[in-house]
């Protein structure tokens, strides 16, 4: 789960994280008003979406007064700020971030994530701040600094010394530096984040240590947790499809094609996702149904792909396990009656190609073809299925 | 033969009085694993499926003399279970339970160092010796004896395998699923271990996805170690960065982990990778007959 700047800021907060005073704002009204109460010389007017590199896209400015403040806050409520992380699409801006100015000497880059390979977190430091680390570590994996922490013991301090020392912190600002990150890293252990980015940690003129941004990814797992966190989700920042989807316990993306599978598991999704892209289909969606799943459940996923129209077409690719396939059948005739029963048309108002595989495929495949349901047709083999229903999309979006 | 588990395994259901856990026990009886105990705390005395329920591993293992655990408890008590069998000094674990917390994993991992247990999972189907035993919900008649190991991070991906190849008349030895997370027990570079060690099995199907390097790491270790034949295939090539494709650990982050870098990895090393997920069957045949074997493969 993702969370905006401003409350990576208050979460840090917590831990005594040192960051920039600051509020946030749904108004240019709130924006002037926050500005005022903060009464710094320079105010740092910030987009709130959940993607990065706002600050290249003309999502942060600085304003010298409360004029500027509530020009910049006029300018980007409401914005579509199009950044390398949001896509051409770009993100709506509905929140801002009021924050006082910093005396920036020299720009840090600070981050902890779980690391696969060796099942510790890391602590991943650089002098090069406010740049994107990727492009750091390509062009300069130098200076790309790692301490590996053991679950045991945490950061030890010798550890946070010594990136301090290998990251260039000036003399001053090292015992601050270091405080910080053990600071971040208890945040990180505190609320099960999955990344805590600092990007850039600045030094001060004045030798302060602050952290000028916040980007903290949670782990979904660990969200029981943390009701704390799971109140700070932000609906708005998500795809209204996907947001359907999670809110019915399914496994949705969407890829924003027109070619929709629904498959039940993870990995024969993504595989059934690049198998119609392979025989030259638009994948519309990720879908995974999962095991157990009710002609509800499936009648859900078929409105949620067939929502505005985007779904030309879906394929069903099912392999029965432990679910057998009479089952799915059974769920997959009803799930077109509920649909039938809504739009008040005939079955489905797209075809549906069906793969049937696994436990009790016979009496599976029996029941969708007894008692046929308009527009729904069998494959006999799975890349047949993805052929048809590619064919069967092309041919529709030529009538 | 096969690897990790065999008929005569005492195995131990960790959670056996869940609905879930109690289905699956059924399920891996008619397979034939030796399901000598359960556990559930507060429930010793009771029995599901014929099988003593008792209240901690360690009875369970002191009365019965089991060896292996498969665990079917809810996520928030999935690490603790773990290391309970761990601590018991079982040789296997197999932890079934998905949306464990990555932090509890950790902690898993660092409390294992120097233990003797091998933990397959979390989030995984199980492992499953052909007509031998299973520990998991992996079905059982999809799979026919023979010489092929099956690895995956995927349940349903290992399903589709064994099916192709069992229609090919491709048998296995072992399937293992060792789960969709980014920290686990058991990950390719273990799995491929125990494969190259034993001697039924000939040739090894392994089936990847998006998101960290552990495909690419095993592509490494199998130019150095592998004395048999690996076939491969990576679901997720048309997988958005910063999008996680259901599995907690299949997601393209900072630019790594993609399926292009992995078939990559693998095809460097002479690794052949299928092209869709419809061709794993044909394209292990194509390497067993390449590689002389495709004869003593072909069992069913």
């Amino acid at each position: 789960m993702n969370i905006h700047e401003y409350q990576s800021k208050e979460v840090l907060r917590q831990f005594g994280v040192n960051v920039p005073n600051g509020k946030p704002a749904f108004t240019v009204e709130e924006a002037v008003e926050a500005a005022k109460e903060l009464g710094s010389k320079v105010t740092v007017v910030k987009a709130q979406i959940h993607a990065g590199g706002r600050g290249k896209a003309g999502g942060v400015k600085i304003a010298k007064n409360l004029d500027e403040v509530k020009a910049y806050a006029t300018e980007l409520l409401g914005k579509i700020l199009v950044t390398h992380q949001t896509g051409p699409d770009g993100k709506k801006v509905n929140r801002l971030l009021i924050e006082e100015g910093s005396n920036i000497a020299k720009e840090y880059y600070l981050s902890f994530v779980n690391d696969r390979s060796t099942a510790k977190i890391v602590m991943i430091g650089s002098e090069e701040g406010g740049m994107e680390i990727e492009k750091v570590a390509a062009e300069s994996p130098e200076k790309i600094i790692k301490e590996y922490i053991d679950p045991a013991i945490g950061l030890a301090p010798f550890q946070a010394t010594r990136m301090a020392y290998k990251m260039h912190f000036k003399p001053e600002a090292i015992k601050k530096a270091s405080a910080t990150m053990i600071k971040l890293y208890n945040a990180f252990i505190g609320k099960d984040c999955s990344q805590v980015e600092i990007n850039p940690l600045v030094v001060t003129a004045e030798d302060d240590v602050i952290c000028l941004d916040a980007k903290l990814n949670f782990d979904d797992s660990g969200l029981f947790r943390h009701p704390d966190i799971v109140e700070l989700r932000d609906e708005t920042e998500e795809d209204p499809k996907e947001l359907w989807a999670s809110n019915e316990g399914l496994n949705y993306v969407n890829l924003g094609g027109d070619v929709a599978c629904m498959v039940n598991g993870a990995g024969l999704a993504m595989a059934t996702v690049d198998i119609l892209k392979y025989y030259g289909g638009e994948p519309a969606n990720f879908l995974d149904v999962g095991g157990s799943s009710t002609p509800e459940k499936i009648a859900t996923a078929f409105e949620i792909m067939l929502d505005g129209g985007q779904a030309k077409g879906i394929f069903v690719n099912i392999f029965g396990g432990i679910n057998k396939c009479d089952v799915i059948a059974e769920g997959i005739q009803k799930a077109a009656q509920i649909i039938a029963e809504k739009t008040g048309q005939d079955g489905i108002p797209v075809p549906v190609v069906v793969r049937l595989e696994g436990t009790n495929v016979e009496r599976g495949r029996q029941i969708l073809t007894e008692k046929p349901v308009k527009n729904v047709f069998m494959a006999p083999t799975m890349e047949g299925g993805a052929q048809d229903i590619v064919k069967r999309v092309e041919e529709a979006k030529k009538n | 033969m096969g690897v990790l588990i065999n008929k005569d395994t005492k195995v131990i259901v960790q959670g056996i009085t869940g609905k879930t856990a109690a289905f699956h026990t059924k399920q891996m009886l008619e397979y034939g694993t030796n399901i000598v105990a359960g556990v559930t705390p507060g429930k010793a005395g009771q029995t599901v499926e014929g099988v003593p329920v008792f209240d901690t591993v360690e009875d369970a293992v002191k009365a019965t003399g089991a060896t292996a655990s498969v665990i079917f408890v809810p996520a928030r008590f999935a690490a603790d279970s773990i290391m309970e069998g761990v601590e018991a000094e079982l040789d296997l674990v197999v932890c079934i339970t998905e949306h464990v917390p990555v932090q509890d994993m950790i902690k898993v991992r660092r409390y294992m160092e120097g233990k003797k247990t091998r933990l397959i999972g979390p989030n995984c189907p199980g492992i499953l010796t052909v007509d031998e035993a299973k520990m998991g919900i992996i079905p059982g008649y999809i799979h026919k004896k023979g010489h092929v190991g099956v690895i995956s991070r995927s349940g349903t991906l290992t399903y589709e395998a064994t099916f192709q190849l069992s229609n090919a008349g491709i048998g296995q030895t072992t399937a293992i699923g060792i789960g969709g997370d980014p920290i686990k027990g058991t990950d390719f570079i273990d799995a491929l271990k125990l494969f190259n060690e034993d001697d039924e099995t000939k040739a090894i199907m392994m089936i990847g996805e998006i998101g960290g390097t552990a495909e690419e790491e095993a592509a490494q270790w199998i130019k150095e170690n592998m004395k048999k034949p690996v076939i491969a295939f990576i679901s997720g090539v048309q997988a958005p960065p910063g999008k996680r494709m259901g599995h907690a650990g299949a997601i393209i982050a900072g630019g790594k982990g993609t399926a292009a870098d992995k078939i990559k990895a693998l095809n460097a090393v002479g690794i052949p990778v299928a092209e869709t997920v419809a061709t794993m069957g044909e394209t292990v045949v194509k390497k067993l007959k390449e590689a002389g074997i495709y004869d003593e493969c072909h069992t069913c």
